[in-house]
Order: structure tokens, then C-alpha cells, then sequence
């Protein structure tokens, strides 16, 4: 039996896969190693709604160049629709038409944000104090009290906002508040009552940049003018805090609404994001070649299919882990592919959390799943009670977890749940079997397993790699392709049969 | 470097001819056994019943149970059988074997004296239905034979359970044989890595060539204190034909052939192993590769006796057991 097919097989995937590699490489100065090119966040607003039949106008707020981010590129779907941007003083905005429309409608708009530290935002003009809608009574004295209070305890615009916000969203709320809080939403009462008190401010929105995070609203700031400086400052209304987070997108900053439809009902706007590493210039030339044949590249797709692969291509590693182990070392395990996801699950959960909470898990079930063999159940049926006693112990652990403030243990939920119980089950059926000198030999090996699958997934250069070159596939898929046609000894055999060779010695 | 003292290096364990793994895998089981073979050996039923076609003995079926209403009725098929095994016919390694020596009282007590009640019996039938012991876990069916009354000769090398003979047969030739022999530590059951003392066989006469337990070196029986030296199986000729008759049986190129021997059946075969353990080799103090590679070089289409006689001819070897071999005319 020949093997020269294989071989061209496996030298061909080869070719192919160090090919498209040095092509990517190449054409779209992707480097080799992460982090040293600039970041880009790639922005992906998607905004839903039910049009009524007749002419649909939607407005949206496009975020402009500010502190922290430049906008390289944006970009609009949106079949039908005429579009047109809008500039003025308060900010950009994409407005969208369309004669008729009827039925549920989607409108894309991507954009991508350069992370640039050095970036300033425009010129701030101080603008005209905006006037301010009387209050009602008994609204008016509740007002002026808070004013009053929260101006003696400041001495400029800032530590009064500070003072406001403090006043109505901290414990320190009180009767005054309470009673303007069933009049106005939280934010935009603080922003009322500092115009009134002659401060200029405003409500902006912005979105808290994370990777891979996918239906993102965005959030509330406000926005107070310090006359002294000259420029906006930005606070939590939550916390009263003042200064711009670093991962926080500034998306509207005009005070106007973000959306806008006219013809439509139940509109939003929900946003995905994904960040990557390339060389600014690139970012601008991957807008242009867009289209060409050979741009074979999981970056053309719509970001929220991008975020999901960029777990998904991380998969091949953790299956060359467990092919590694299993053939060249020998590491027994329980279920062949039960360790790469439980590494997928590291990975949301922070290896250490992950490892306390999978053997508290485990250790838990067992224990159950001990008792639940006394019971004399069909096989499906256990499990089945097995998966559920896993949910619970999830549920419980969660719950502690919170209440004891430990925000880590909440991630315990991100565990493959029907997997954890196959895992029990199969334990069980060992320990009853073998003893639980096996059972520790397999769970060993199958954590063992994870913990090298997770250290290999989440590495910033195994995840750069895999995401920005789609060849890196084929050259995995060769690699195991060749690692499955190994005969030659693993390497806890030559433990096993280390007492064969002795004799040789000695007789 | 202590530790390093329990390693060896792949070139000595080639000299010494050793199949790992991955090479057994690959080179013999991925090219001589097809895969479409596989359900005839992996369902013990299905091996029994081509089995009595084929005129290889084979422990006698007291019946099988393949639905969970049938367990019910496990009581009425019972009745009469002094001693009887009950076995998942898509079991491996052994699991959910569970033997029965003894009826008293409708107390069944097992090899280790331990009673159980029909109840227990019946749970144990309906989780071998569940698949609780099943590859996979597919539901399966429950088998019931009679009990071995395995041969007095072999009675002082065994503790509580049967000891048997597992025949590596390749393309139908006996290249290498050992004897399992079930221990206290091996809590009755003849797996080697429980504790179970394997006894590499000589396949020219059946005698014992070395015993090893837990990869060590023995030469007594751990519990009963019986020289190993003095081991022979009896009907040795028998059991090899029966082993390499299988060959035709099943035509599954690399076979694992686990027989037992019967005081008054002689060698029977108790089940089929189409992925056979490499433990072997530790047992006969030797690696597979060249017996194998001699076999490679043979022509097809021998028949069964000519293949016994070239294995025996060319795979005899000297017992490190005992100073002077004595066991040529042995041969029954």
C-alpha cells in the first residue's frame, strides 16, 4: 500500500496553508506578531425596526474624531434606502430614506475607530446655556432646594455636578430627589438641574468598548463645560465620577436622541465589536480590496459573525493539543474532546476560577451522582437527573458566589453543562469499575489536557495568528494528519515497558 | 536523576522489538481489520452463534434477556442452574461480568462469597440493557451461560476466578500466548493492570515461560503459593487450532482469541478481541514485531494445522522459569 497520496495530501495542505499565510502577510502587511501595529476597533451599529407601510426616515448619530479614537472608515448597508450624511454643530448623523417600506427592516452601519492616545477632540465652542422647561410645583422648590444644597457644597462646575449626581444617584438620595426622580429619567433630571443652576451640560451616549461583545446598548454620560479650562468634562451619572474611561466611545455628544425613525415602530440600535491589530494604512487599503477574489478572509464577514470566529478557529489548537498529548505522550483522558471545552470555558472564566469551580462542580456531582446508583435507574434517565443536579449546583454556586461578592464565581455558567454530566457519569461508572485510582489518573490527565489546550488557546499570539491568517487551518490540518499516521513509541511507553529491557541487562 | 531510572529509550525498546500504541493501531489493526468486521466480535452473542457454526466450542447459552420487560422473568430462566455467568454482549474489558458460583436459598453467591438477592441480579440485568457497559453506551442485550468448571490442573494458579488463555492470532497463525491469573489484588477479575498475574505460555508446548505481576517479575502465585514453573496447559494442540480457526471465522486479520479450558468440554472459546492489549509482550518477556513481521512474510491461504505447526516450529522458546526444559514431550 503506498502512501505517496497522503503525502501529497499533507504537503499540499502545507503549500497551501504557508501560501495563503505569506499572501495575507504581504498583501495586507498583517504581521506576524501581535502588538506591534496599531489597534483598531471595528464597530458594527445594527438598527432594527418595523416600518408601517409608507415612507421610513431614520436618523442616526455617527460618532465623530474625539480624545482617544480616530475614525478611519465607516460603512452603510442598507438595500433601498437613500443615504446622506449630515454634519453640524452638534454632531454627524447618517439619515436613511425610502419611499415605501413595510415589514420588519435592518440597516447596517459599520465603522472603524483607530486607538491613537494622542488623538484631541475638535475645538470645543462653549455653547449657548440651552433654556430650561419651568418646573410645576411643588417640583420647583424640590429643585431649587437640591440646587442649593449641592452649590454650597462646591466650588466650581465640576465638583457641582459631582455634588448633583451624588445627591440623586448615591445612598444619599433624599426626599427631593425622589420626588423629581418620577418626573424625569435620572440623567437627563441631573443635566436639567445644572442648566437651571446657568451650568452648561448635556447627555451624550457612549459604548464601553470590550472585545468580541456582541448587542451592546449603549450607555448615559454626562457632559459638563468647565469655563475656566474651557473644555467638556465627562461624569458617570451612576457614580459621580469625572474623566473619560479609557475603552469608552464617545458615540453622541450633541444632547440629541441617538435614533430617530419616523415611519416605524419598535426601532433599536444594538452594537457588536471586535478589535484587531494592523498597520493604520492597511486598515484603509482592506476597505478598497474588499472585494477581490483571493480576500478569502473571515474579515469580510459582518462583525458579529467575525466574534464568533474568532473562538471557533481557536478550536483546531486546543483538537492539536489533545492529538499531541494522546499520540506522542499518552496522557489518558475521559471523552477525546471533553478537555477542549472545558479549555473554552477557561477561557471566559480565568483559568484559576475555572479550575476550582470544574472540581467543585465535579466533586459535588459525584457525590450525588453516588447516591443516584442506589436509586436502580435506566442509563437515560440518570443522566438526565445528572445534567439537572449539575444546573443546580451551577445555580447554587452562582448565587454564593454573588452574595459573598465574588463577581468571579458568576462566570461558572459559561461550563458546558451536558458535557459536565457525561463527565460525572463516565467518572462514576470508573470509580465503581476501577477504583478511584483511575478516576484521578483520567480526571488528572483530562484537566491536565484542558489547562495546556487553555494556555495554547489563550495565547495573545496563537489567538493574533489564527484569526488573521486563515492558512495557519491547513497547515493544523496537516500537522494532525501527520501526527495520526505516527507509529513509533509514545512516551509513557517507555515507562511502561522499561521493565522488558532490564532483564536483557542482568541475564 | 532518579526518576529517571523508570525510563527507557525507543531504540532499546526496538531492539527489543516492542509494538507500541500508535504502531499497533496504524500498522495492524488499521490494515487487517476491517472495520465492517468489527460488530461480529465486539457483540459476544454474535460471536457465540457463528461460533457453534463454525464448531468451535463455546460455554453453553442458557439464554439472553433484551428487554427490560424480560427482566422480570430473569428468575424462571435461572431456576435449575447451579452456576451461571451473566455478561453484556457488547461488553469490553470485562465490565459488567458478573458470575454466579453458587445457588442457596435463592441467595446467589458470588466467587468471593459475597450473596446477592434476585433483586440484585435484576438490576444488574437492566443496566447491562440501559448500556451501562456498553461500548458507547447503545442499549444492549444481557447473555447468560452456564458456569466454566474450569480444569482441576489449573485450579491451584487461580484465586476465585477463571484463569484464561489469550492467543494472539495474526492472519491466522499463533504468534504469542499468555495466561491470565486472577489474584486477591486483582479482586477475582483477570485484568492485568488489577493485578492479575500473566504467565507468557510457550506456544510450542503451552508451558509456562515467565509470570509477571504489575509489570514485575514472579515466580509463585501471590495467593495460592504455586510454582508457576510447573504450569502447563493441558490440550495445548487443541486450543491452538481452536484459536487460529477463528481466523476463518471472523477474517479479522489481528485477533485477540480469549479461550478457557473446561473440565469436560476441553478448550472453549470464551470471546473475541479485535483490539488485543499489548500487555502480552510484558508477559513473554519479548516484543511482537518480529513474530509479526515473519508472519507478514507467509503466503495466504494455509490451512489451519499447517499454520499451528509453522508457529510452533519457529516460535518455541526456553521457560526462564526452570534450569532444564523438560517440556518437549508435553506436547497433547
Amino acid at each position: 500500500m503506498s502512501r505517496l497520496p497522503f503525502y501529497l495530501i499533507v504537503g499540499l495542505l502545507l503549500l497551501v496553508g504557508i501560501a495563503a499565510s505569506v499572501h495575507r502577510h504581504v498583501q495586507f502587511e498583517i504581521p506576524w506578531l501581535p502588538g506591534e501595529q496599531r489597534q483598531v476597533w471595528e464597530i458594527e451599529a445594527v438598527i432594527n425596526f418595523n416600518a408601517q407601510d409608507g415612507p421610513v426616515q431614520v436618523d442616526l448619530a455617527l460618532p465623530s474624531h474625539q480624545a482617544g479614537y480616530r475614525v478611519l472608515t465607516e460603512n452603510t448597508a442598507s438595500s433601498g434606502y437613500g443615504l446622506a450624511y449630515k454634519a453640524d454643530e452638534f454632531g454627524r448623523q447618517a439619515v436613511w430614506t425610502i419611499r415605501d417600506a413595510a415589514g420588519s427592516q435592518q440597516l447596517y452601519y459599520s465603522v472603524q475607530m483607530l486607538v491613537s492616545p494622542d488623538a484631541r477632540s475638535p475645538v470645543q465652542t462653549p455653547p449657548e446655556l440651552s433654556s430650561t422647561p419651568p418646573w410645576e410645583s411643588p417640583y420647583d422648590t424640590a429643585a431649587s432646594q437640591l440646587i442649593d444644597r449641592a452649590w454650597a457644597r462646591s466650588a466650581n462646575n465640576a465638583t457641582f455636578a459631582r455634588e448633583l449626581i451624588l445627591d440623586i444617584n448615591s445612598d444619599r438620595q433624599e426626599e427631593n430627589a425622589r420626588l423629581l426622580l418620577t418626573q424625569e429619567q435620572p440623567s437627563a433630571l441631573i443635566v436639567r438641574l445644572l442648566n437651571q443652576a446657568g451650568v452648561n451640560a448635556r447627555e451624550v451616549s457612549g459604548l464601553l468598548m470590550e472585545d468580541g461583545r456582541r448587542r451592546q446598548t449603549l450607555s448615559s454620560w454626562i457632559q459638563v463645560f468647565d469655563e475656566s479650562a474651557e473644555t467638556w468634562s465627562l461624569f458617570n451619572p451612576a457614580s459621580g465620577e469625572e474623566g473619560k474611561p479609557d475603552n469608552l466611545l464617545l458615540w453622541e455628544t450633541g444632547g440629541r436622541a441617538v435614533l430617530e425613525v419616523q415611519g416605524g415602530t419598535n426601532s433599536r440600535v444594538t452594537f457588536s465589536m471586535l478589535t484587531h491589530y494592523q498597520p493604520a494604512s492597511a486598515a484603509v487599503r482592506n476597505h478598497y480590496s474588499d472585494n477581490t477574489l483571493l480576500n478569502f478572509s473571515i474579515h469580510s464577514l459582518p462583525l458579529e459573525e467575525q466574534a464568533l470566529f474568532q473562538t471557533i478557529l481557536l478550536i483546531p489548537i486546543g483538537a492539536l493539543v489533545v492529538v499531541f498529548l494522546r499520540v506522542l505522550v499518552g496522557v489518558k483522558t475521559s471523552g477525546t474532546f471533553m478537555p477542549v471545552l472545558i479549555a473554552l470555558a477557561f477561557i471566559q472564566t480565568t483559568l484559576l476560577t475555572g479550575l476550582i469551580g470544574f472540581l467543585l462542580i465535579v466533586a459535588m456531582g459525584l457525590i450525588i451522582r453516588n447516591y443516584l446508583s442506589y436509586l436502580n435507574l435506566l442509563l437515560v434517565a440518570r443522566v438526565s437527573a445528572v445534567i439537572i443536579t449539575v444546573i443546580a449546583i451551577i445555580s447554587i454556586f452562582t448565587v454564593i458566589a454573588y452574595r459573598m461578592g465574588l463577581s468571579a464565581g458568576l462566570t461558572v455558567t459559561f461550563f458546558p453543562m451536558i458535557i459536565l454530566a457525561w463527565t460525572i457519569e463516565r467518572m462514576s461508572i470508573l470509580w465503581e469499575e476501577e477504583g478511584p485510582k483511575q478516576v484521578l489518573i483520567q480526571g488528572g490527565g483530562s484537566l491536565l489536557t484542558a489547562v495546556l489546550a487553555f494556555l495554547a488557546m489563550n495565547n495573545p499570539w496563537v489567538r493574533h495568528i489564527t484569526f488573521n491568517f486563515l492558512g495557519v487551518q491547513f497547515i493544523l490540518m496537516a500537522l494532525i494528519l501527520l501526527l495520526g499516521n505516527y507509529t513509533g513509541y509514545r512516551l509513557l511507553e517507555l515507562r511502561r515497558f522499561k521493565p522488558i529491557t532490564d532483564e536483557e541487562k542482568t541475564s | 536523576m532518579s526518576w529517571l531510572k523508570n525510563w527507557t529509550w525507543p531504540s532499546r525498546l526496538r531492539d527489543k522489538g516492542i509494538i507500541g500504541m500508535n504502531r499497533r493501531n496504524i500498522r495492524y489493526i488499521g490494515r487487517y481489520n476491517p472495520r465492517r468486521l468489527y460488530p461480529l466480535v465486539d457483540d459476544k452473542l454474535k460471536t457465540k452463534l457463528i461460533a457453534q457454526r463454525y464448531g468451535i466450542t463455546t460455554p453453553e447459552l442458557i439464554g439472553t434477556v433484551t428487554t427490560q420487560f424480560g427482566v422480570k422473568h430473569i428468575d424462571k430462566m435461572l431456576s435449575g442452574h447451579a452456576g451461571f455467568v451473566i455478561k453484556p454482549a457488547k461488553g469490553s474489558g470485562g465490565k459488567g461480568i458478573l458470575v454466579i458460583e453458587n445457588v442457596q436459598d435463592r441467595a446467589f453467591i458470588k466467587p468471593s462469597g459475597v450473596s446477592l438477592s434476585i433483586e440484585d441480579i435484576e438490576r444488574h440485568v437492566s443496566n447491562i440493557l440501559s448500556g451501562l457497559y456498553s461500548l458507547g453506551g447503545s442499549p444492549d442485550v444481557a447473555v447468560i451461560e452456564t458456569l466454566i468448571n474450569f480444569n482441576e490442573s489449573l485450579m491451584d494458579y487461580s484465586y476465585e476466578g477463571v484463569p484464561d488463555i489469550r492467543v494472539i492470532v495474526f492472519k491466522g497463525y499463533p504468534v504469542m500466548a499468555m495466561m491470565r491469573l486472577s489474584t486477591a489484588a486483582s479482586d477475582g477479575k483477570a485484568n492485568l493492570h488489577q493485578g492479575a498475574v500473566g504467565v507468557g505460555l510457550n506456544i510450542a508446548t503451552g508451558a509456562a515461560l515467565r509470570g509477571v505481576q504489575f509489570d514485575r517479575p514472579c515466580f509463585s502465585h501471590p495467593d495460592t503459593g504455586h510454582d508457576l514453573a510447573s504450569l502447563i496447559v493441558p490440550q495445548w494442540n487443541t486450543l491452538l487450532h481452536l484459536a487460529a480457526g477463528c481466523y476463518e471465522m471472523t477474517g479479522l486479520g489481528y485477533l485477540g482469541t480469549d479461550m478457557v479450558l473446561d473440565r469436560k468440554h476441553g478448550p472453549m472459546l470464551l470471546e473475541l478481541n479485535a483490539r488485543p492489549g499489548l500487555a502480552i509482550q510484558m508477559t513473554n518477556g519479548e516484543g511482537l514485531r518480529r513474530r509479526l513481521d515473519l508472519i507478514e512474510q507467509q503466503p495466504d491461504g494455509i490451512p489451519v494445522a499447517e499454520r499451528v505447526a509453522f508457529a510452533q516450529h519457529h516460535f518455541a522458546r526456553k521457560s526462564e522459569l526452570v534450569e532444564t526444559p523438560d517440556t518437549s514431550s508435553t506436547t497433547a
